[in-house]
């Protein structure tokens, strides 16, 4: 069957939300079209987005690709999304708060108790502790799918540290520059004001201690991470400092940043350093990329850390399969974005089902991500689906399977005109003393014809996304 | 208030594109005087390698001086860190890590320094190449300086970068001096022979001051005017007082951005002192190659008390 295209409908009639850009298509010299795609790499390329992927020493910084035309959804589409990721994220503080805690859903029997016990990403650390505001995941990347007209899934919620804002922001930034005449003849909801915004919501989570503007900090593992241009972008926006662990230090209760007139109290750090990383005397000893002792200041109320130790559980895909309960237990209604129907290889019966059916399935590591050590099955070989099933046997409580959902494709420009490729879309939250939710989000493409996988790790590529002012 | 590392990340940054621009320049006199047939070309390799401060590292590797491998090593050689295509590579690390601080436009042009010479510099570059290739390394760090100097704020951020810059220049025109001092002493004769002439040239080379010198003095060169040239004359950008008078502008503007001096501004005003204070005569009377080597070691000293000052260290 042909999935959903978000801009030809099955007969070739244009969709609404498309029409005025395909107008305004049909006026543009392909040749100059093609320059205007080699100018926007130039930009990418002399700005420096790149991105690092491990293990590949030649392409030690690529580009991401970018695709000029820009995929578009109406006011009505986002508004009903931005209510069903508003419900997500308050339900996903409500569990991890509850689960630090009192433990309510468990002792309710709507979610199992083993799901904690043995999951490393549940922080012993974190029970009986309140952070600043009562948020624990102040930054939330919601991944989002359609697969028809009225038909989207919440694919993961990225509730750690959820990257690819600044591509957000860029590929904006870069299609202003390229097409201002486009945004002159269609409104579109502005993403620039991403930064501030993160900022407003990060002083708002400051200690209680904290008197006057706190001062707020972008903790990053150093140049050589793969998202590093994000960081130092982020607290460039901001006007915050970007601080490496090697910055930073504990004195007097306090975490203190090295400067060139002493050193100075952070109150505020967004990380973009891995929980196990953050402080060597709590988690792994070896890391050098965190703050020895940051986890005592942190539970004695003097900084805030955002996103919260801990939160990981809360976006572990052991657990994904229990969001449509999560959600229901905490807000007191149905999810307004639905769950993508998920098969726990840890049960018996379904471990069977998922072997017979592999070719149909798609296949995940529950603490996998990137895309990496997952299976496709309809795209792999049959050696590729033998060979996974052992792995499968082998651990069956490490995967999840699901199935093949028909992701919607809108058209990327190649050298033969326009093609439809799948897509799926990251938009950004921010959780604080409100909601901030930014218009659009980050739309990934799968740039190789019928690939379902988006992941700029193994080739994906990226669109501006435009959320229709109507 | 900058962070320490981001301190250190802008004077590393600047001391390497200057040093990458000095590299440039050295081999440029080198090539200049193996074209003379009255010199001694292996000899003058490899006193461009001590000037670069590599000469060991060179030694090590090769057994012989020519300009194809000098110039290699002084231009391509990773393994050497004062490189053109290291100085560059470290430049950038340091300018991705200072990101923050660089507006877009001097960040921008450091990267496509980058991007473009690691083209250039991919393959060994023939030698009928290197004059072109000369002229687009110090073309590529002026568009830097250009940016940088057109979009910076005139802050600490500022000030950190200029005294990177200004110790790398002090020590390069320092090393250059005293590499050669010898062929400066006027125990011989006062009317240089053709060698003289060629070796007094090529100093005047290596820190472009060729043209000017005439502008300032006359059109006959004498050794003790170019050492006045190189190591008082407080107008030429790349003599030791014009760089000893901008660390210390840089300083004192630090000093009362952060209303705290140190130990660093008053070694830098003592140095600064010494220069002002001298003539010439009295240098080359006290012993020129005595005062190179004190103000290298001078230069070295400050460059570490500054990074403690403005704890970087």
């Amino acid at each position: 069957m042909k999935p959903f295209d978000e801009m030809i409908k099955t007969g070739g009639q244009v969709r609404p939300p498309y029409e005025q850009l395909q107008c305004w298509l049909d006026t543009q010299n392909p040749e100059r079209f093609a320059q205007k795609a080699r100018d926007a790499e130039n930009v990418f390329r002399k700005t420096g987005i790149t991105f690092a992927v491990y293990g590949d020493e030649e392409a030690a910084e690529r580009l991401i690709p970018f695709d000029i035309i820009p995929r578009i959804i109406t006011g009505n589409e986002w508004r009903r999304l931005s209510q069903g990721i508003e419900q997500r994220v308050m339900a996903l503080n409500a569990f991890l708060d509850d689960i630090y805690h009192r433990q309510e859903i468990i002792r309710a029997g709507r979610i199992p108790r083993e799901l904690f016990t043995h999951n490393d990403a549940y922080l012993p650390e974190m029970v009986g502790f309140r952070p600043p505001g009562n948020v624990y995941t102040h930054i939330i990347g919601v991944d989002i799918v359609r697969t028809e007209e009225n038909q989207f899934y919440v694919l993961e919620d990225n509730a750690r540290t959820p990257s690819g804002v600044s591509y957000m922001l860029e590929n904006r930034e870069t299609m202003m520059q390229l097409f201002p005449e486009l945004f002159q003849q269609i409104k579109v909801r502005p993403v620039e004001t991403y930064p501030k915004q993160l900022r407003q919501s990060l002083a708002a989570v400051a200690p209680p201690g904290c008197n006057g503007t706190p001062t707020i900090a972008v903790l990053t593992p150093g140049i050589y991470n793969s998202a590093y241009f994000e960081h130092a972008f982020l607290a460039d926006q901001m006007g915050v400092e970007l601080v490496e662990g090697s910055d930073l230090k504990i004195e007097n209760g306090k975490v203190v940043m090295r400067t060139t007139e002493g050193n100075r109290a952070i109150d505020v750090l967004y990380r973009r350093v891995d929980d196990s990383f953050l402080d060597p005397l709590t988690f792994r000893r070896d890391s050098a990329l965190g703050v020895a002792g940051i986890m005592d200041v942190y539970r004695s109320g003097n900084i805030t850390i955002a996103n919260a130790p801990g939160t990981g559980i809360a976006d572990d895909k052991a657990l994904y399969s229990y969001m449509p309960e999560i959600v229901e237990f905490y807000t007191g209604r149905k999810a307004i974005l639905e769950n993508v129907p998920t098969h726990r290889c840890s049960e018996p019966d379904t471990l069977k089902y998922v072997l017979e059916n592999l070719a149909d399935l798609v296949v995940k590591e529950v603490h996998g991500s990137g895309g990496y050590g997952m299976l496709v099955g309809p795209a792999a070989t049959k050696q590729e689906r033998e060979d996974f099933a052992l792995k499968l046997k082998a651990n069956p409580k490490n995967y999840i399977a699901q199935p093949t959902l028909a992701l919607s494709t809108t058209p990327i420009m190649t050298e033969k005109g326009l093609a439809p490729r799948h897509v799926d879309l990251r938009p950004f939250v921010l959780v604080s003393d409100r909601i901030r939710i930014t218009p659009g989000g980050l739309t990934r493409v799968a740039l190789k014809e019928g690939s379902l996988v988006v992941n700029s790790s193994q080739g994906g590529g990226t669109k501006d996304t435009w959320v229709l002012d109507d | 208030m900058l962070l320490g590392r981001t301190a250190n990340g802008l004077y590393w940054m600047f001391r390497y594109i200057e040093r990458a621009e000095n590299m440039a320049r050295l081999i440029d006199a080198g090539l200049r005087m193996a074209l003379t047939k009255t010199s001694d070309a292996p000899e003058e390799w490899s006193s461009v390698l001590m000037s670069a401060g590599v000469k060991i590292g060179y030694d090590a590797k090769y057994g012989e001086y020519n300009a194809s491998l000098v110039s290699d090593f002084l231009l391509r050689d990773l393994g050497n860190p004062s490189s053109v295509m290291s100085c560059i590579e470290t430049a950038r690390s340091n300018a991705r890590m200072v990101r923050t601080a660089l507006t877009r436009e001097a960040w921008e042009s450091v990267n496509e320094t980058w991007m473009i010479l690691k083209s250039t510099l991919a393959a060994a570059v023939p030698e009928t190449d290197l004059p072109r290739v000369l002229d687009q390394i110090k073309r590529e760090t002026a568009i830097i300086r250009g940016a940088f100097h057109g979009t910076m704020l005139r802050n600490e951020i500022f000030n950190f970068a200029r005294i990177g810059t200004f110790i790398e220049r002090a020590d390069n025109t320092a090393r250059i001096l005293d590499v050669k001092y010898y062929v400066l002493l006027p125990s011989i004769s006062y009317v240089g022979t053709t060698l003289d002439n060629f070796q007094w040239e090529s100093i005047l080379r290596s820190v472009s001051a060729h043209r000017s010198y005439r502008w300032v003095y006359d059109v006959e060169y004498n050794p003790v005017n170019i050492a006045d040239y190189l190591i008082l004359n407080a107008r030429m950008p790349r003599s030791l007082n014009f760089c000893y008078s901008n660390i210390v502008d840089n300083l004192k503007f630090l000093a009362n951005d952060y209303g705290t001096r140190h130990a660093c501004h008053d070694m830098a005003e003592s140095i600064m002192t010494r220069l002002e204070n001298n003539d010439i005569r009295t240098i080359f009377d006290n012993g020129l190659h005595e005062f190179l080597s004190d103000l290298i070691y001078q230069t070295y000293g400050l460059g570490s008390k500054i990074a403690e000052a403005y704890n970087f260290d």
